[in-house]
């Protein structure tokens, strides 16, 4: 880290789509620019692996994925500072960001601070989630990307969106067998998602979802209209138990059973530096409030990309280069009028991004049954509290999630809620019978990732701070 | 149950895994490279004792807790691989001394 400069005056953090292209225009166009990130290599989860993927054939993860490299090339170009394998587990009202790598932990200043910390799947609490053989889809998909590695013996999938079908299609072009797909996306979505269908037509996607829709449902049992589900096993899982509809319970063997439905914001920064945040009934998920060039309640933190709302990997981009000529224009590098005509092209290239976009949120929005498990559920993975558990809090009068941590440690493991929040959120809201807005969510306080007294002690320290300590 | 592409590139690394040799390919996380050596289950939980494997690969979960060198509670999925790496299986909490 003694590459890095004292200070900088944007610090981008995560280098996925909309972090790529925030530090690359930024630094472009003279600020001076640090990207730091968790992974070891640039392209955040969507371009993982990007610059080393071990899988050669460029058919397998599809053309979209590979226009993740158009985005590193500029980015390496750019004169940005780019600090990879650092955990950032802080942005403090100051914009001093705590940070660390290898061990070593410091506070990097900077004068304006872009949050690009993209999305993760939204937990499906199932009976026996946690047990090893049960998996995100996009972890699995992580696997493939960053490592050539695919499923194999009994694969099921399970859930919903267009992740999962896209993981289903990348594993039938690796020549990977999956045994079934159990689709649990409700029927009546479609009758809220029809009316938005005419938008989604106009869009780029319409052809190439269909395509491999088609394409999946030619090469995989698919099984619609899955009610309940549940992994079994004895140390790992061994069986998928499934009903459709009212059905009878059928049962498939599964060595690995890969679950999604549907992706959220990572909010847990952006929660703990104080950034306001709202409910999103469309999307069924927390998310930041941010105006139109991605900035937040808090001066100086803009968040651009997924993490602000789901949009997806092109809409992220162009998120992230409206977010960088504000940052531009914050910090009097330009003028207004510069950055609104600057934005122009972006803009209209983000509106054509999220063309269809209420579509697929409307269509693949999970079902009540899976959002609000049974009592039997685990919910909360790390303390492993189960749904039945947070219902009995809410009978002793627990009105919200931050309570349920006082009651049940709920959302106090390592993961700090990042598994059970929007669950714990939807319990909560269903037993109350109000709306998850009431609820409120986890307040978050950093730092956002584990650090250990080592690290915090290797912070430099003044002479003033140390004697404040020694003498009381 | 995971198995590698055939024509996945890559060096080959060797580490332990609870003592005994494995091979990973070069840029496997650790969580990656247990899974490639069919270690599906890398811990259990302090609360319960029930078996762990990685979950969401993307360092979000937690599941994935080994100790990597002597080191407890390091995230697999966060961590590449090199040679020689010590990795072994967590059982429950981190101990105090390592």
């Amino acid at each position: 880290m003694t590459d890095l400069k004292p200070r900088y005056d944007l610090a981008v953090i995560g280098a996925g789509p909309a972090g790529l292209a925030a530090a690359t225009l930024a630094a472009t166009r003279g600020l001076s620019t640090v990207l730091l990130d968790e992974q070891a290599a640039p392209g955040g989860q969507i371009y993982r692996a990007i610059t080393r993927s071990p899988v050669r054939n460029p058919n397998v993860l599809g053309t979209d994925y590979w226009h993740g490299a158009d985005l590193v090339g500029p980015f390496r170009d750019s004169g940005a500072d780019y600090l990879p394998g650092a955990a950032v587990w802080s942005v403090s009202r100051t914009l001093d960001i705590g940070l660390s790598r290898d061990g070593a932990a410091r506070i990097l200043p900077a004068r304006h601070v872009i949050l690009a910390t993209g999305a993760l799947e939204r937990p499906f609490p199932v009976p026996g989630w946690t047990l090893p053989g049960v998996m995100g889809a996009g972890a699995a998909q992580i696997l493939l990307k960053t490592s050539g590695l695919v499923a194999s013996g009994n694969v099921v999938m399970a859930g919903s969106g267009p992740l999962l079908w896209l993981l289903a299609w990348q594993y039938l072009r690796a020549g990977a067998r999956i045994d079934a797909i159990l689709d649990t996306t409700p029927r009546e979505n479609w009758r809220q998602a029809m009316p938005l269908l005419p938008a989604f037509a106009r869009s780029g996607y319409v052809g190439k979802g269909l395509k491999l829709l088609l394409e999946v449902r030619r090469k995989v049992k698919v099984i619609g209209n899955v009610s309940a589900l549940r992994a079994e096993g004895d140390g790992r899982v061994q069986s998928v138990v499934y009903r459709q509809g009212n059905g009878a319970e059928q049962r498939l063997p599964a060595d690995t059973l890969l679950l999604h439905h549907g992706v959220i914001p990572n909010i847990n920064l952006a929660n703990a530096t104080g950034c306001a945040q709202s409910w999103d009934e469309a999307q069924r998920c927390w998310v930041p409030d941010v105006d139109g060039w991605g900035a937040t309640s808090v001066e100086g933190v803009a968040i651009a990309g997924d993490g602000a709302g789901i949009g997806g990997a092109l809409a992220a981009e162009h998120r992230g280069r409206l977010t960088a000529l504000d940052a531009l224009h914050r910090l009097g590098a330009i003028d207004r009028a510069t950055r609104d005509r600057d934005a122009a092209p972006h803009r209209e290239a983000l509106d054509r991004a999220l063309r269809g976009r209420d579509f697929l949120d409307a269509l693949y929005r999970p079902g009540k049954d899976f959002r609000v498990p049974a009592d039997d559920t685990i919910v909360c993975r790390c303390e492993e509290v189960t749904a039945g558990q947070v219902r009995d809090a809410v009978k002793l009068g627990v009105s919200g999630p931050n309570q349920t941590k006082s009651f049940l440690r709920c959302g106090m493991g390592p993961c700090q809620g990042r598994l059970c929040g929007p669950t714990v959120v939807e319990v909560i809201a269903d037993a109350r019978g109000v709306s998850p807005a009431e609820v409120g969510y986890y307040r978050l306080r950093p730092p956002v990732k584990p650090i250990t007294l080592a690290e915090l002690a290797s912070l430099p320290k003044a002479e003033d701070e140390v004697a404040a300590v020694m003498h009381h | 149950m995971f198995q590698r592409l055939p024509d996945a590139g890559g060096e080959r690394v060797s580490f332990t895994i609870d003592g005994q040799p494995a091979e990973a390919l070069s840029g496997d996380s650790v969580a990656a490279a247990l899974i490639a050596n069919g270690v599906g289950a890398c811990r259990t939980t302090p609360v319960s004792g029930a078996p762990r494997g990685p979950y969401c690969m993307m360092g979000v979960c937690f599941d994935c807790l080994v100790t990597i060198d002597g080191t407890g509670n390091q995230q697999g999925c966060q961590i590449r691989v090199h040679p020689g790496m010590r990795v072994e299986t967590q059982n429950g909490k981190r101990e105090i001394e390592r």
